[in-house]
């Protein structure tokens, strides 16, 4: 599965003149492909491939292969059991479908800080006592249904700040980030809200075929966002705005509401997001999600989505949040620090940033 | 008029006045273009030299180079009778060589005092000197007749006269022999020209030069001593004496190209074609107002004027992308919602902006998704995108237009100027918008593509397109158009059918009729 083959394909290609076939032989080694070397013409198509959309996501699975390889050899059969395949990808869950509404708000030229803490707010207004009755008495869905509605109305506050009032969007989302959080605090007084509506659970602590609904869940939002990011006018319309807003609005495309809607979807992620949390920890708490706002970006940065917006790619973001999570559970395998598994992120984030500039600063040049 | 320009200046006495600067065959190459073919320039202590030239003559390459932004690729400056290579702003400075460029390199979050020594801070040991600097600023200041700007104000807050004096304050805190003002009165109202011609009559008398470039020639007749014309990168004329030059002298030596484009010749609009476009009394505060005109099926009409004039804001306004103050724009009879390019593009109106890669294109996407920019939501089915649709539909524009290469997926970016042009003219040729707004249509377009332009702009014509067309090249708006409005200052200042007039008669409406 590559990602707007073309477009990525041929920016970086520049096939023929001396300085873009040596940049891409230089890309495709420094991703460890394969079969990437000079001359002859059979891996001239190969070659062109590793330096688009594919070569990217090449680059990523060979990032995966080589962490689970690690994992592998130091934890063995502990690492590579399917009970720690589900745990990782359950962990992988909550922060894949904030990503998956990140990459949308990134391409279309934004950032949403303040994610992590409507999921918060949401997993608390989702558990208030007069939420929980409410969902006794007639339904589960309930709790889902005001967990997304409080997510998007967040989103759609995002939206408005960025769109009409032109405040820019790390202010923006960085003051919801802060009221959201302390409204959060102010409605649970600071308590955590325990689940005890069982129906919910039932449903959302549910395996089918083997596999966590959580897990589903992120499959299902992850596919549906690709789907949109490629082959509808939604998508579209998100790229053409963030790559070039101007050009988007003399095109006739109203982006002030886009970009309204971008916010609102991230922020429909975000509640989707707490409901899952609250099936995972079967409790609402206003610190939900603290810093998830970050690891959405990482995960969307180190993917391959272009942090200035214009180009987003929904299965690098899925593999950034593998890359990362699966760096987690390897790292608390071999008992190691969460401090070191920190600074394993951040050098893996500025490897990833590096990569992407030169990327940019190739395909501006040519 | 003319004797009253040389007003209460007082000059060296005796003879010719000491020689300060001369440039001979200056040549400067940019990739695909000689912005400067052979220029000579000449300039002595204490007078001010007016540079001028159309669009594109070569004047802001000259004084960059003068600045030291540009390295020249041959000639020789003498500066002060020695050999001189400025190779940086920095070096020209030290040198005694300041510019005030037209837009004003002013930082507006630091005050007055510190944007006047901005790069050379008074300063002892590390801390700067700010009491002194203050103390300078003022000086300064008042010696430019601006006492009343203190120096601890934020240059934000001054306005665009404002910034030109700081500007100018900071090109007199060095120790300069030779200021170079670009266009200094584009921003200024009457009275602060006044005050501006006071400065320079003074900082002359002082024994500083400064190279005037202006497009007003009334201007040039109050202030300047002598005139350098260049065009198309050459020096047409030099060191006239601005009280016995006549205008229609100066204007022919602008004029009357060593290249001619070839203009396709054109049938004359049926006197019954259809009014596509009708624009009444449309105003923008403080840019233009009470600009209105029509455009019938099959008809071009140009905007004939200099940068500044407000063209482009005209078009960028009847197409919606500004809102109007005033006036309205009807397309067949029906007044648009203004200030709405959603309306414009439904009405059936296209643009293809000024500014082709930062306002047109998304320079990363392939070809194709450019030219359905405006459409890709006609050609979904429901939600979901119909590429191959879209493809095929783009293909045959690029056929039909001769797009090169005709490959629909090519990054954008790839394209030469002129095939990036022939992408915007496709997107609304796919929408099938027969109101067509052209603003700078071959800026950046090489000579060859050029014509292909024109020719395209020709048969769109032909084949019932209303167009508009806005060019600082003002052979340019003649050859294409049926109908030319000449606008100036932001007024239609005449119209006439494009045969009544030539580009000689619209220079000077433009720079006669421009008198402050």
């Amino acid at each position: 599965m590559s990602e707007q083959p073309s477009s990525d394909g041929s920016s970086t290609g520049a096939p023929g003149t001396a300085l873009g076939a040596a940049a891409t032989v230089e890309r495709a080694r420094s991703e460890g492909a394969p079969g990437a070397q000079e001359g002859s013409p059979a891996t001239g198509w190969l070659r062109a491939r590793l330096a688009g959309g594919a070569g990217r996501n090449v680059g990523l699975v060979i990032a995966l292969a080589v962490i689970c390889a690690f994992g592998i050899i130091t934890a063995g059969e502990r690492f590579a059991s399917v009970d720690n395949v589900m745990t990782i990808l359950r962990l992988a869950a909550v922060i894949g479908v904030l990503s998956v509404g990140m990459t949308f708000v990134i391409t279309g030229g934004g950032i949403d800080l303040s994610i992590g803490a409507v999921l918060g707010l949401a997993s608390i207004w989702a558990t208030t006592l007069a939420t929980q009755t409410m969902a006794q008495d007639t339904h589960w869905i309930v709790m889902v249904f005001t967990a997304l509605a409080v997510g998007t109305a967040c989103g759609v506050v995002n939206g408005l700040l960025v769109a009409y009032g032109r405040v820019v969007p790390f202010i923006a989302t960085l003051a919801m980030m802060v009221s959201a959080r302390g409204l959060a605090e102010m409605i649970a007084n600071r308590q955590t809200q325990i689940v005890k509506v069982n129906a919910f659970l039932d449903v959302f602590q549910a395996d089918v075929l083997g596999i966590s609904v959580l897990v589903w869940i992120f499959v299902v939002v992850a596919a549906a966002g690709w789907v949109v990011l490629n082959r509808t006018t939604f998508g579209r319309r998100t790229v053409a705005v963030g790559g070039n807003p101007e050009a988007a609005r003399l095109a006739g495309i109203k982006v002030n509401r886009h970009t309204l809607y971008l916010y609102a979807l991230a922020g429909l992620t975000a509640g989707i997001a707490a409901v899952m949390m609250l099936a995972r920890t079967t409790a609402g708490s206003s610190t939900h999600g603290q810093l998830y706002e970050l690891d959405a970006i990482a995960a969307v940065v180190v993917g391959g989505t272009l942090l200035i917006g214009g180009r987003g790619t929904i299965v690098g973001t899925v593999f950034g949040v593998l890359i990362f999570s699966t760096l987690t559970n390897v790292f608390t395998q071999n008992n190691l620090s969460t401090s070191a598994q920190a600074v394993a992120k951040g050098v893996i984030i500025v490897a990833a940033v590096l990569l992407q500039q030169r990327f940019a600063a190739r395909s501006r040049a040519s | 008029m003319v004797d009253e320009a040389h007003h209460e200046r007082t000059r060296p006495a005796s003879g010719e006045p000491e020689l300060l600067l001369r440039m001979t065959g200056i040549v400067k190459h940019f990739p695909g273009a000689k912005a400067l073919d052979g220029v000579d320039l000449e300039i002595r202590r204490g007078e001010v030299h007016c540079l001028l030239g159309q669009n594109g003559a070569g004047k802001s390459t000259l004084i960059k180079v003068l600045a030291g932004a540009h390295r020249p690729d041959a000639g020789e400056i003498l500066w002060l009778g020695e050999r001189m290579t400025v190779t940086t702003p920095v070096a020209a400075l030290r040198a005694g060589i300041a510019t005030m460029y037209q837009e004003l390199d002013v930082v507006d979050g630091l005050t007055v005092a510190e944007n006047v020594f901005l790069g050379h801070e008074l300063a002892s040991g590390g801390f700067t000197q700010r009491r002194a600097a203050r103390a300078r600023t003022r000086e300064l200041l008042e010696r430019l007749g601006h006492g009343d700007i203190s120096p601890d104000l934020e240059v934000g807050r001054l306005s665009a006269a404002g910034k030109q004096i700081v500007s100018m304050a900071r090109a007199l805190s060095h120790d300069v022999r030779l200021i170079v003002m670009d266009e200094p009165t584009a921003v200024l109202d009457s009275g602060e020209v006044d005050n501006l011609f006071r400065v320079v009559a003074e900082i002359t008398a002082a024994g500083v030069a400064v190279v005037y470039i202006s497009h007003r020639l009334e201007e040039i007749r109050r202030v300047g001593d002598r005139i350098t014309v260049l065009k198309d990168g050459r020096t047409v004329g030099t060191c006239l004496p601005v009280a016995e030059t006549p205008t229609d002298d100066l204007i022919r030596l602008m004029t009357g190209r060593t290249v001619a484009h070839a203009f396709p010749t054109r049938a004359p609009v049926a006197e019954d074609a259809e009014e596509l476009l009708a624009v009444e009394g449309l105003g923008l505060r403080g840019v233009f107002s009470d600009v209105s005109f029509s455009v019938r099926a099959g008809q071009v009409v140009g905007l004939a004027g200099l940068v500044g004039s407000g063209r482009s804001e005209i078009l960028e306004t009847v197409y919606g992308a500004r809102h109007a103050d005033g006036g309205a724009v009807k397309v067949r009879g029906q007044a648009l919602r203004p200030g709405s390019v959603h309306a414009a593009v439904d009405a059936g109106i296209g643009l293809a902006p000024e500014e082709r890669k930062s306002q047109g294109l998304l320079l990363d996407e392939p070809v194709y998704r450019n030219i359905t920019l405006a459409t890709f939501a006609g050609f979904a089915r429901g939600s979901f995108l119909d590429e191959r649709a879209e493809r095929a539909s783009a293909r045959e524009q690029i056929d039909a237009l001769d797009l090169r290469p005709a490959d629909p997926d090519r990054s954008t970016r790839t394209l030469s100027g002129g095939n990036q042009q022939k992408a915007m003219l496709a997107r609304w040729l796919v929408r099938g918008c027969r109101i067509l707004l052209l603003d700078e249509p071959t800026r950046g377009v090489d000579v060859g593509a050029r014509a292909e332009i024109y020719a395209l702009i020709a048969e769109l014509a032909a084949r019932g397109a209303a167009v508009v067309v806005v060019s600082s090249e003002i052979d340019e708006v003649l050859g294409l158009a049926d109908r030319v409005h000449v606008v100036s200052e932001g007024r239609i200042v005449h119209s006439c059918d494009a045969d009544q007039i030539d580009e000689h008669g619209v220079l000077d409406l433009v720079m006669e009729g421009s008198a402050a």
